[in-house]
C-alpha cells in the first residue's frame, strides 16, 4: 500500500535476461547430456549433438513425417471433437442446476475411469485405426474441458446476470453476453490441460497398440529394435516435447492476449 | 537506545527510475520513549522502519540500536506491520502465531505456550488462542499481531502504521492498548502514521518527516497530562494547539507562533 | 440446487441408470456390452468371493489389485517427494528457476508413455522399471506447481519473519512450505489422476506379469469381455475412491486455505 516494493521481485528483471538465462539453462542441460553421453557414464544415453542431429534427419525423413503427421491428425481431430462436444454440455450442466444435478452421477462416475483402460476394450470393438486413438484422445480430453467449462459458469457474478436481466434481457442473451465471455477464460484453460492429456493418449494408443502409423509406433519399434535404437526413440521424443511446449506456449499467449481483464482481476496470480 | 545518523536511501541504484526515499535523516530516541513519526504518504516512513529493523540496508548512513551498528534484525526489537492479514500466518492458529518467535529464545514448547498465553491475555484476547486468524476480527487480527511482539519481550518495538486497517471506533481501542501496554511493559516505541491526531494522542514525542527524500522537519514533546483518555485528551487545549501545528507542518506550511 | 438435494438426487438416478444400462443390453444382446449384472457377478467371482479372513479377496484380486496399488502408491510417494524438495529448492532460487524453467517446461511436456522404451532398456521388465516411470511421470506437475507456490509467498510473510530473526531453516519450514501448500496440493491432484493412467498403461505393455493392466490384456486376448469390463470397472471404482481420499486428505491440510477463501480474506 505505502511500503514500495522492496524484496527482489522476479517479475522485475527485464525479459530480455530471463530468456537468456532459459536458454543458457537449456544449453547446459545440452551439454551435460553430451558429457554423460560421450564419457559412457549411461551406456544408454547418446550425446545429445546425435540425438540432435537425429532429430534433424528425421525431418527429411518421408516415413517419420507420415509417423508424425498421422499423430497429429488423431490428436487434432479428437480434440476438436472433445471441445465441440464438452463446451455445449458444460454450458447446460454450469447453467441449468436440474441437468447438473441429475447428470452428477454419471461424471462422477465415468471421469475416474483412467482412459488407458479403454484401450483393449476399444480395440476390440472398433479395431486399432485411427478411430481408437481418436476415441481414446476425445475420452479423456472431454473431462478437462467440461469440468472448467462448468466451473467458469457456476462462478459468473450474479450482480453482472441481474443487472442484464433488469434490462430486460432473456435467459440467453445473458448467456451470451454474460455468462460466456466471463466462463471463456476457464474454458481455455480447460482445453490447454486438455491438449496434454490427449497428447499423453495419442502416445499411449500408439504404444499399446503397435502397429499402424504414429509417433508412438516409431518410438515403440525403435524400442524393440535389437539393440535398442536409443537415438530414434529420444529423437521421437524431442519432437513430441517440443510440439507439447509449443502449443502450450501458443495457447497460454492467447489466454494473455484474449483475458488480459480476467489476469488483472485476478491480479495475475492464477 | 536508538540512534540515526545521516540515513539515506535511494531505491533503484541510481538509474533513471532510481527513487530518492530518505536524504540524511538524524534522529535518536531515549530509552523508555514512545516516539511517532507522522508525515505525507509516501514520504519514506516505510523505508525508515525497515531500516531500523534491518530489512533493508540503506544505501548511506548509520543506525545504531543500544548502541550496536544495525547490520541484520537487532535482538530485542518486534515489529507490528498494518497489513495484519498479510503478517499473521493463516495456516497457524493464534497461539501458534503468537508463539512462533519465541522459538528463536531457546525456551521449551511448554513455555513458549505459556507466554503466548500471557501476552494473548495482556491484549484482551485470553481465550482465543485455538482460533485461527480468519476467525476474528480486523481490529482482533491486529491485537494478536501485537500480542506475538509483546511475547517477543523486545526493549524495542517498532509499529507501521499499526492502525491503518481498522476502523475509528477499534482505532481508537487499539491506542489505548498502546499506551496501557506500554505502562507494563518497560519498552521503547517508535510507532509510524499518517494520522496526525493519533500521533499527538500517542506519543511522548512526535517527529514530523518532509515529503520523500524524507529528513526530520521538526521535533515536538508532546507534554499532555496523563493518563491519557479519548475524551478528555482530545478536548485540551494543548492538544488542540499541538495538533494544529504537527498538521501545518505535515503539509508543508509555515508555522504561526 | 443445494448440496444436498444433490446428493439425494444422485443416488436414485444412479440406480435408474443402471437399471436402464441394464434392460438395453439385456434387449441388445450383444457380447460387446454385456449388462451390467454380469459384470458385477464376473467382478464377484473374479475378485471378491475369497474367504472372509483375507476380506473376501480372492488369489486373483491378491495378484491383480495389490500389485497395481502398490506400483501406484510407491511411485507416487517417490515422485511427489522428489518433486516436493526440487520444488521448494528451484522456487526459493530464483536465479536457478529462471535458468532451468525451460528445460523443465520441456520435460513436462513430453508425454511420459513416449518415455516407457527409454525406461525398458535401462531398467529391462520389471518392478524397478515401472516404479521409476512412475515416479518420473508425475515428478513434473508436483515440482512446477510447488516452486510456482515458493516463488509467490507473500512478501510480508517472509519480511515477517525475518524481522523475528528465525533462522533461514525455520522460514522455509514453517512459512514457505504452508504457504505453497494450496499450490502443492494442486501439484499433487495432477499427479494422482495421471499415476493411475501411467499405472495402467505400463501394465499394458508386454512383459507385465501381475497387475489390474495385465489382467485386461489377458481377457483382451482371450476375447473375456465380461472380465474386461470388470477391470474397467474396478479401475473406475479405484479412482473414485482414491479420488475421495486425497479431497478427506487436502480438506484436513487445508483446512485454513479453504475457510479463508470463502469467508472472502
Amino acid at each position: 500500500m505505502n511500503a514500495p516494493v522492496l524484496t527482489r521481485s522476479p517479475l522485475a528483471r527485464p525479459r530480455s535476461s530471463r530468456w537468456a538465462r532459459r536458454v543458457t539453462g537449456a544449453l547446459a542441460f545440452a551439454a551435460l547430456v553430451e558429457i554423460a553421453g560421450r564419457a559412457g557414464l549411461a551406456e544408454f544415453l547418446p550425446p545429445a549433438s546425435e540425438i540432435l542431429q537425429r532429430a534433424a534427419a528425421l525431418l527429411f525423413d518421408e516415413g517419420f513425417r507420415a509417423h508424425a503427421g498421422t499423430s497429429v491428425l488423431a490428436w487434432a481431430i479428437g480434440l476438436a471433437v472433445a471441445a465441440l462436444v464438452a463446451v455445449p454440455l458444460g454450458v447446460l450442466f454450469g447453467s441449468v442446476p436440474v441437468i447438473d444435478a441429475a447428470t452428477r452421477a454419471i461424471v462422477e462416475f465415468l471421469r475416474p475411469i483412467p482412459s488407458v483402460a479403454l484401450i483393449p476394450l476399444v480395440a476390440l470393438l472398433i479395431g486399432t485405426g485411427l478411430q481408437l486413438r481418436v476415441t481414446l484422445v476425445i475420452y479423456a480430453a472431454v473431462w478437462p474441458i467440461l469440468y472448467n467449462t462448468m466451473y467458469g459458469l457456476r462462478g459468473v457474478d450474479p450482480v453482472a446476470r441481474e443487472s442484464l436481466r433488469s434490462y430486460g434481457f432473456g435467459r440467453l442473451s445473458v448467456l451470451w453476453w454474460v455468462s460466456l465471455p466471463s466462463a471463456a477464460p476457464f474454458i481455455m484453460t480447460g482445453f490447454r490441460l486438455a491438449t496434454g492429456v490427449a497428447l499423453i493418449l495419442t502416445v499411449s494408443t500408439e504404444i499399446v497398440a503397435g502397429r499402424g502409423e504414429g509417433i508412438g509406433v516409431f518410438i515403440y519399434f525403435a524400442g524393440i529394435a535389437v539393440p535398442a535404437r536409443m537415438d530414434d526413440i529420444l529423437a521421437g521424443v524431442v519432437w513430441v516435447g517440443l510440439f507439447g511446449v509449443v502449443v502450450n506456449a501458443l495457447l497460454v499467449a492467447a489466454e494473455r492476449r484474449l483475458f488480459r481483464w480476467h489476469h488483472t482481476r485476478v491480479g495475475g496470480g492464477s | 537506545m536508538l540512534e540515526i545518523e545521516n540515513l539515506t536511501h535511494i531505491y533503484g541504484g541510481g538509474g533513471p527510475s532510481a527513487h530518492h526515499a530518505i536524504d540524511q535523516l538524524n534522529l535518536s530516541v531515549a530509552e523508555g520513549e514512545l516516539l511517532c513519526i507522522v508525515g505525507p504518504s509516501g514520504c519514506g516512513k516505510s523505508t525508515l522502519l525497515r531500516s531500523i529493523a534491518g530489512l533493508i540496508t540503506p544505501t548511506g548512513g548509520r543506525i545504531k540500536v543500544d548502541g550496536e551498528l544495525v547490520r541484520q534484525t537487532p535482538d530485542n526489537l518486534a515489529v507490528v506491520f498494518q497489513d495484519y492479514s498479510r503478517s499473521l500466518f493463516p495456516w497457524m492458529s493464534v497461539a501458534d502465531n503468537v508463539a512462533l518467535p519465541l522459538r528463536r529464545k531457546n525456551m521449551d514448547k511448554k513455555r513458549r505456550r505459556e507466554a503466548a498465553a500471557e501476552a494473548l491475555e495482556s491484549v484482551g484476547l485470553s481465550g482465543a488462542g485455538r482460533k485461527y486468524p480468519f476467525q476474528l476480527s480486523g481490529g482482533m487480527q491486529q491485537r494478536v499481531a501485537i500480542a506475538r511482539a509483546l511475547a517477543y519481550r523486545p526493549t524495542l518495538m517498532l509499529m507501521d502504521e499499526p492502525f491503518g486497517s481498522v476502523d475509528a471506533q477499534t482505532r481508537e481501542d487499539l491506542e489505548d492498548l498502546v499506551l496501557k501496554v506500554r505502562g507494563h511493559h518497560k519498552m521503547t516505541i517508535v510507532l509510524i502514521t499518517h494520522d496526525i491526531d493519533e500521533s499527538v494522542y500517542v506519543g511522548d514525542r512526535v517527529v514530523v518527516l518532509s515529503k520523500a527524500p524524507a529528513h526530520v522537519v521538526a521535533d515536538l514533546q508532546v507534554d499532555l497530562p496523563s493518563p491519557r483518555d479519548q475524551i478528555n485528551t482530545r478536548e485540551h487545549p494543548d492538544f488542540v494547539h499541538l495538533r494544529a501545528e504537527v498538521g501545518r507542518l505535515v503539509r508543508g506550511q509555515p508555522v504561526a507562533h | 440446487m443445494t448440496r444436498l438435494g444433490g446428493a439425494l438426487l444422485r443416488w436414485p438416478l444412479l440406480i435408474v441408470l443402471v437399471i436402464l444400462w441394464e434392460v438395453a443390453t439385456r434387449a441388445a444382446g450383444s457380447a460387446f456390452f454385456p449388462p451390467p449384472s454380469t459384470i458385477v457377478t464376473r467382478m464377484h467371482a473374479l475378485w471378491f468371493s475369497g474367504p472372509p479372513g483375507r476380506l473376501f479377496l480372492t488369489d486373483q484380486a491378491v495378484a491383480d489389485i495389490l500389485p497395481s496399488l502398490g506400483r501406484m502408491a510407491g511411485g507416487l510417494a517417490g515422485g511427489a517427494t522428489a518433486g516436493i524438495l526440487l520444488g521448494l529448492a528451484l522456487g526459493l532460487s530464483s536465479r536457478a528457476y529462471d535458468y532451468l524453467d525451460g528445460v523443465l517446461q520441456f520435460l513436462r511436456a513430453i508425454p511420459p508413455p513416449a518415455l516407457v522404451t527409454v525406461f525398458l532398456v535401462v531398467f529391462g521388465f520389471g518392478m524397478r522399471m515401472q516404479l521409476a516411470f512412475i515416479m518420473f511421470s508425475i515428478i513434473w506437475p508436483v515440482l512446477l506447481n510447488t516452486a510456482d507456490g515458493a516463488r509467490a509467498v507473500e512478501p510480508l510473510y517472509l519480511e515477517t519473519g525475518r524481522a523475528f530473526r528465525l533462522s533461514r531453516r525455520e522460514r522455509v519450514l514453517r512459512i514457505v512450505l504452508p504457504a505453497a501448500l494450496p499450490k502443492v496440493f494442486a501439484g499433487l491432484r495432477l499427479a494422482l489422476s495421471l499415476s493411475l493412467i501411467v499405472t495402467v498403461f505400463a501394465e499394458l505393455l508386454p512383459g507385465t506379469t501381475n497387475g489390474i493392466g495385465f489382467q485386461l490384456t489377458v481377457a483382451y486376448s482371450m476375447f473375456n469381455l465380461p472380465a474386461m469390463w470388470a477391470g474397467i470397472v474396478l479401475l473406475g471404482v479405484l479412482g473414485y475412491l482414491l479420488n475421495e481420499v486425497f479431497l478427506v486428505v487436502e480438506r484436513r491440510v487445508l483446512g485454513w486455505h479453504h475457510a479463508r477463501e470463502t469467508a472472502g480474506a
